[in-house]
Formats: C-alpha cells, sequence, structure tokens
C-alpha cells in the first residue's frame, strides 16, 4: 500500500487508517462528526496527498489540455484553476480534476483511484505533440485546510497574503527552496486552501499548523477522510465513484455546466446528443424522513415502483438529518416530488429538495 | 485495555453474555471505534427466532452500516429500547448500556468456539 508523507503524523495522531485507492489513509482521528462540526465552525485539515499531481510542460500542453477536458482550458489566466472533466470518445467521465494555469505549465489534480488510467489515457494522446507530462504525486504532498478560520489561520502562519486570493485561483512560488503552490480551493463547502508542497516539508508543515493554530488559540485540527465525505455530501459536490462514472456522461450525471460545447474535446459528440435529446435522468437531493441512511445502491421508489437509485447518502451533522443524492427520470427530479428509499427492510419517506444541502453563510 | 472476562467473542466483533438460558448480545468497543459515531441501530422484533450465523440486525454510523450476527440461535425476549434515541451507547458503554439484544437460548454449545476475552484482546491487538 502506498503511504503519503503524512503517515508518521497520523499515527501519532491516533487517526484510523484504511485501504482507499490503494493508499493507507486516515478515516477518522477524534471522530467524524467532531471533525466536521469543526470544519464548519472553525477549520480543519486534511492530508490529500494521495490525490495525482501531474504537470503538463511543452509547447503543445494547452492544446492538448483543450482536447481533453471539458471545459476551457485555453484563455486561463496565470494561476487560474479550473474544475473539469476528462471523458472517453464515448462521453463516459474518465475523471473529474482541477487543472491550472502556472507560469510556463500546466498542473492537474485528479482523483487517486484514477491516477494510473489517467496517465495511460494522456500517454495514448502524446504522438506527435510537445508535451511532457511528469507525475509528482509522490514527490510532494498536498493539504487542505478547510473552514470558516482556514484563511486569516493560515496567514497569520505564512510570510506572505494569501486572503487576497480569489476562489479558484493559486500563488506559486518557493519558501526556503521548496516550491509550493496555494489554492484557494476545497472539497468541502468551506472556504479555504489547498497547498501543495515537497514531500520532506509536509511533516514539518503539518505539526507546524497543528502548535502555532493551537498558540493563537483557534486550533486547526486533523479531519479524515469520514469527515470529508460527509461534508462534501452536505455540499451536494459528486465524487468520482458514486455521481460520476465511466457509464456516464457528465449531463447524465448532473454536471452539465462543466461542458463547454463551444470548443472541441474528446466526447463532446455524446454530450451534444445528449443535451439535444434531454438526458434520461438527472441527479436529485433527497431529504429522507428516517434515522436510517440510505447508502450507494439503495434503491428509489415512487408509488411503489423502482425508479432511480441512491450515490452517496450519509446522516448529516449539520443539518441533523439524513440526506442523500442519487439518480431518477427527469419528470421526477422536480422539488417537493415525494419519492421512497429502500433501506434494507424499511422504505423512507423521502422527498426531493434543492441542492447544495447546506450553503456556508 | 481488556474487554471484560464475563463472557464470548465472536470473530466479526460481538459480545455474548450467558446468564441461564438468557444470552445478551453487543457489539465490542473495537467495533465501536472502527465504525465511528454510530447513527441507527436496527434491533429484532421481541418474538423473533434469531439464527445462529445469520444477521439479525444492522449497526450504521457516520461511515457505513454493518450487519450484526449471532453465534446462537435463540427466540429474542428484549431488547434494549434506549437505543433508538440514544444510538450513540454503542460508543460509550458498548458492554454495558449498549447491549443490543437479550435471547432464550435452548443450545449454548456454540459458544464454546468462541473467543474468551484474553483470546479476544489477542486478536484486536494483532
Amino acid at each position: 500500500m502506498l503511504q503519503t508523507p503524512l503517515i508518521g503524523f497520523h499515527k501519532d495522531a491516533g487517526a484510523r487508517l484504511v485501504d482507499f485507492a490503494g493508499w493507507e489513509m486516515p478515516v477518522v482521528y477524534a471522530g467524524i462528526i467532531e471533525e466536521h462540526n469543526h470544519t464548519r465552525n472553525h477549520a480543519t485539515f486534511f492530508d490529500v496527498s494521495h490525490m495525482g499531481r501531474v504537470r503538463f510542460r511543452g509547447n503543445d500542453a494547452e492544446a492538448l489540455l483543450e482536447r481533453l477536458n471539458t471545459r476551457a482550458i485555453a484563455g486561463m489566466a496565470v494561476g487560474q484553476s479550473r474544475y473539469s472533466h476528462m471523458l472517453r470518445e464515448d462521453g463516459g467521465i474518465l475523471d473529474d480534476v482541477i487543472v491550472t494555469r502556472l507560469e510556463d505549465h500546466f498542473l492537474v489534480v485528479c482523483n487517486a483511484s484514477n491516477r494510473v488510467k489517467l496517465l495511460d489515457w494522456w500517454d495514448r494522446h502524446l504522438a506527435g505533440t510537445d508535451v511532457q507530462i511528469t507525475d509528482e504525486t509522490t514527490e510532494t504532498a498536498m493539504i487542505a485546510i478547510q473552514g470558516p478560520e482556514a484563511i486569516e489561520t493560515i496567514e497569520s502562519l505564512l510570510p506572505f497574503q494569501v486572503s487576497d486570493l480569489k476562489r479558484y485561483h493559486c500563488r506559486a512560488g518557493f519558501i526556503a527552496g521548496a516550491e509550493y503552490i496555494i489554492s484557494r480551493t476545497g472539497y468541502t463547502g468551506e472556504d479555504g486552501l489547498e497547498i501543495i508542497m515537497p514531500a520532506a516539508f509536509a511533516p514539518s508543515a503539518a505539526h507546524m499548523l497543528v502548535e502555532k493554530s493551537a498558540e493563537k488559540g483557534r486550533p486547526i485540527l486533523p479531519a479524515g477522510l469520514g469527515a470529508r465525505d460527509t461534508l462534501r455530501t452536505e455540499a451536494a459536490m459528486p465524487l468520482y465513484g458514486h455521481e460520476l462514472t465511466e457509464e456516464w456522461d457528465p449531463i447524465s450525471a448532473g454536471q452539465a455546466w462543466v461542458v463547454k460545447f463551444e470548443k472541441e474535446f474528446i466526447g463532446r459528440d455524446t454530450c451534444l446528443r445528449v443535451r439535444d435529446a434531454g438526458p434520461m435522468r438527472k441527479l436529485i437531493g433527497l431529504e429522507v424522513d428516517s434515522k436510517r441512511t440510505p447508502r450507494q445502491g439503495a434503491v428509489i421508489r415512487a408509488d411503489g415502483e423502482d425508479v432511480g437509485v441512491v450515490t452517496s447518502g450519509v446522516s448529516s451533522p449539520t443539518l441533523g438529518r439524513v440526506i442523500a443524492m442519487g439518480f431518477v427520470p427527469p419528470q421526477l427530479a422536480e422539488a417537493g416530488t415525494s419519492l421512497e428509499v429502500v433501506i434494507s427492510r424499511d422504505v423512507a419517506p423521502a422527498r426531493v429538495v434543492a441542492m447544495p444541502f447546506y450553503k456556508r453563510g | 485495555m481488556s474487554v471484560p472476562a464475563d463472557r464470548r467473542y465472536s470473530q466479526s466483533h460481538e459480545w455474548f453474555k450467558v446468564d441461564g438460558k438468557s444470552v445478551t448480545i453487543g457489539i465490542t468497543q473495537f467495533a465501536a471505534d472502527e465504525l465511528t459515531d454510530i447513527t441507527y441501530v436496527d434491533v429484532p422484533k421481541v418474538g423473533v427466532v434469531i439464527e445462529s450465523g445469520s444477521p439479525f440486525g444492522e449497526v450504521e454510523s457516520v461511515k457505513a452500516t454493518s450487519d450484526l450476527f449471532s453465534a446462537v440461535t435463540g427466540k429474542v425476549v428484549e431488547v434494549n429500547q434506549k437505543l433508538a434515541n440514544q444510538p450513540e451507547l454503542l460508543n460509550t458503554d458498548p458492554f454495558n448500556d449498549g447491549w443490543i439484544a437479550k435471547l432464550d437460548c435452548q443450545d449454548l454449545s456454540p459458544l464454546d468456539n468462541l473467543l474468551d476475552g484474553p483470546a479476544y484482546d489477542k486478536m484486536i491487538a494483532q
């Protein structure tokens, strides 16, 4: 199993470690609900070093990324990041990624579970191009600091400003000879930062973060994959393998906004067809009237008939109720529609609600 | 920390405490910690017969849903009503207040195949 540079930190902090996409990752430290609430009310940090970090260099890097991505890459400013999808020829979603334009090259951050697949996919498009792809996942680390106190606390610990960074923008530079990229991005529904640094710097950075923030009376606590999942579900952010899969295109996955039709990209034909015919299914948010939580694969019913399936479900710590995402035919996707969810031996009433379930104030 | 020595333990982290023909079932602290914050316990109905080796209920946490297994066959004579509103008892006191169900059993011999306290401690230490 792969380990991030922070494995020692996780063990010292008493984390429960699990295999996640081939990486030994912390799922929980103090408690998922505690970590969740600390993120919503203060700030936490997540080791997200398992995510892929890959550089695209060369004269054709922009053109290649333009073809690989559903969103526009050409025209992005230096220091700008964009959430995008990469599709198969038939429109199936290979992954959702964040593409960042740096001074003279691009950085792509992808899901850990899709990194090897994507490296192979990209490799197949390199012939005859001036593009050099470098996978820097194992030689770098990435931590996410998320929560309403994240920006202010981090800024007080750094020798430069970060509060001036706009959402989906980053600053890259060097501290003591070590390259960093600090972006105003995240996966929790809170304001926050994601910082990439050399692997060797990560353990001392994590310790400094915990100690210095505690000294300032604004402790930034470590949070695990468990809280990351409850936080992103409340924010209705899709997760690859749940809302996003190779079986469906972005429009059928409820992510039509990522598709930029005014350009060429791999998978565009399918997207065009689905847009014109209308998708067969829609992504919905559900409030479930039950103490029980429907998990991925739970059947959604309308008037006793199976009509769809749950992709993510959690007992929401912020809302104090059970919420879920799933897919149903478009005619059942209207907010207010009454549906049912099969949870083990029970059938629970549920209601379609607008997403996100949680929006920061 | 050692688990209570007055009961038997399954590989799937349930405990079984015998009192005459009555067997009380719960899950261990190790299991509760693994599941993380527990949000719901699906307990069986009183009067239902539970078969040894079959799932008889579920524990849901913030993270996942897990089946509960009984090592013995028996009729449910009592369930822990407190769990309906305080599922977190499984996290805070799984060996006492967080018990799940009491069975009336004819045959207690399957319990002989389970682990005793020290053997269970050894298993979870690995």
